[in-house]
């Protein structure tokens, strides 16, 4: 068995680095953080806190809230996951827009004022930033947020064209972090509105080939608290992490509604 | 054992949330879902009186305010002399229907989505309910029982009449 000629050994790393390494030093700067708390356990009424911290420009708010948990008061409270903006837990009302904290960057935020953090509007806060996000689900399972499809099944999988695949892609990426509905000012009186997200969610099966209950659905958001109670503001729209067209989708949503039932 | 299609289709129903019962009733929907055939009635008459209006106003701004002697025009003449036309009559009448309902069921609409209490949402629309038909109902009779050639007691034309009434 011969042995391969020897290659030249690979190196370190694949990238040409410099030997100070990297693109430079990462700025820093003091961001100052006024965070809205709420401890039912110690008091009735809500307050403000307010921390300044060392950041760098790659740090994010949800950086800034775990050094202040981590390093000053581990009593600060907000739920979080994936830290990436893929799970949806960290919502928050981040300079009065929802946002979610992994995906603002601090250095584009005005630093010149305090960064105001609060939890998201319209859901029952249990505790700091951490709201109870059941009425949310509430709505949103009521629209039946799972494929139905009433002839049997395949051998194979349904077939779609990537045209009928198209049709729904926008609304297939919630990832039901509720910063649309908590940014919609007819829900925050009364919540008794569906919600953009259920809207959203409704959308993506209503407008898939494969499913046989568009109908259902239709006739649950042709409700009194249903489709017509949006008002068209786009917060939704703006407040979206994953950049889906809420509004837009409502809006085909009200459509279908109306020509179904001429 | 037999499931109806429904309950096929909600697997969930009749299960209790996990923390359903401890959230402050006020949050949750009280899923009395009701047709919202009327709501969407309301969305269409919002958008067709709306594209109505359009012309209704405009055509309405530029008779009285600029054409002829633009603004200085308008007197109880003026007002009478078109409202002697019928089509002039018809025009403010459905002016006056469509900019009411429309405004009208706006501020319902503004009233339903601001009012936080039940109480307080039901007495800003009556009182919005009794102001809508009132204006209504006094507009539509000041149109079509409108007599700009008013007679004093011995039969002849007041002072303040219009110049027509003469010739007629
Ligand atoms: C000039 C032509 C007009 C057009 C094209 C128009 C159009 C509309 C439309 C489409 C809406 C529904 C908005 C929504 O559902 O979110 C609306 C709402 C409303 N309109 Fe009009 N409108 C006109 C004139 C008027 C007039 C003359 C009045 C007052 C008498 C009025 C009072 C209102 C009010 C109070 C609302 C509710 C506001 C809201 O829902 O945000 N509009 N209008
Ligand atoms: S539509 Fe966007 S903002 Fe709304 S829940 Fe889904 S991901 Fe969040
Ligand atoms: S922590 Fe998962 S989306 Fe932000």
């Amino acid at each position: 068995m011969s042995t391969p000629t020897k290659e030249a050994a690979e190196p370190a790393s694949k990238i040409d680095m410099k030997e100070s390494g990297g693109g430079g030093e990462v700025p820093s700067f003091d961001v100052t953080l006024q965070v809205r708390r709420y401890d039912p356990e110690f008091s009735d009424e809500a307050r403000w806190d307010e921390w300044t911290v060392t950041m760098y420009g790659t740090d994010r708010v949800l950086d800034a809230l775990h050094k202040v948990k981590w390093e000053i008061d581990g009593s600060l409270t907000f739920r979080r996951s994936c830290a990436h903006g893929v799970c949806g837990s960290d919502a928050m009302r981040i300079n009065g827009r929802n946002r979610l904290a992994c995906k603002v960057l601090l250095k584009d935020l005005d630093l010149s004022k305090p960064v105001l953090v609060e939890p998201i509007k319209g859901l029952p806060v249990e505790k700091d930033l951490i709201v109870d996000m059941e009425p949310f689900f509430q709505s949103y399972r009521e629209i039946m947020p799972f494929m139905v499809n009433n002839s049997p099944a395949p051998t194979g999988e349904r077939i779609q064209s990537p045209e009928e695949r198209e049709r729904f892609d926008d609304t297939t990426k919630c990832i039901l972090c509720a910063a649309c509905t908590s940014s919609c000012p007819v829900f925050w009186t009364d919540g008794q509105y569906f919600g953009p997200a259920a809207i959203v969610n409704a959308h993506r099966f209503i407008f898939d080939s494969r499913d046989d209950a568009g109908d259902m659905r239709l006739e649950v958001l042709n409700d009194k608290e249903g489709v017509w109670r949006c008002r068209t503001t786009f917060n939704c729209t703006d407040a979206c992490p994953r950049g889906i067209e809420v509004t837009k989708a409502i809006q085909e949503v009200k459509r279908a509604v109306l020509s179904r039932s001429m | 054992m037999t499931t109806t299609k429904s309950d096929a289709l909600l697997p969930a129903q009749g299960i209790e949330a996990p923390r359903s019962g401890r959230i402050d009733p006020k949050y949750l929907r009280s899923g009395s879902s009701k047709s919202g055939s009327f709501e969407m009635a309301a969305w269409v008459f919002m958008r067709v009186s709306g594209a109505a209006l359009v012309v209704l106003i405009f055509v309405h701004l530029t008779v009285n305010l600029l054409v002829g002697e633009g603004i200085h025009q308008i007197d109880f003449g003026f007002v009478a002399g078109k409202w002697a036309n019928p089509v002039w009559q018809f025009w403010d009448l459905t002016m006056l229907w469509l900019a009411m309902l429309h405004g009208g069921n706006g501020m319902r609409t503004i009233i339903n989505d601001y009012a936080e209490k039940d109480s307080t949402r039901m007495w800003l629309k009556s009182i919005l309910y009794l102001s809508v038909i009132v204006i209504i109902v006094l507009g539509t009779m000041v149109i079509f029982t409108f007599e700009p050639c008013l007679l004093d007691g011995s039969g002849q034309l007041l002072e303040s009449s219009p110049s027509f009434c003469q010739n007629v």
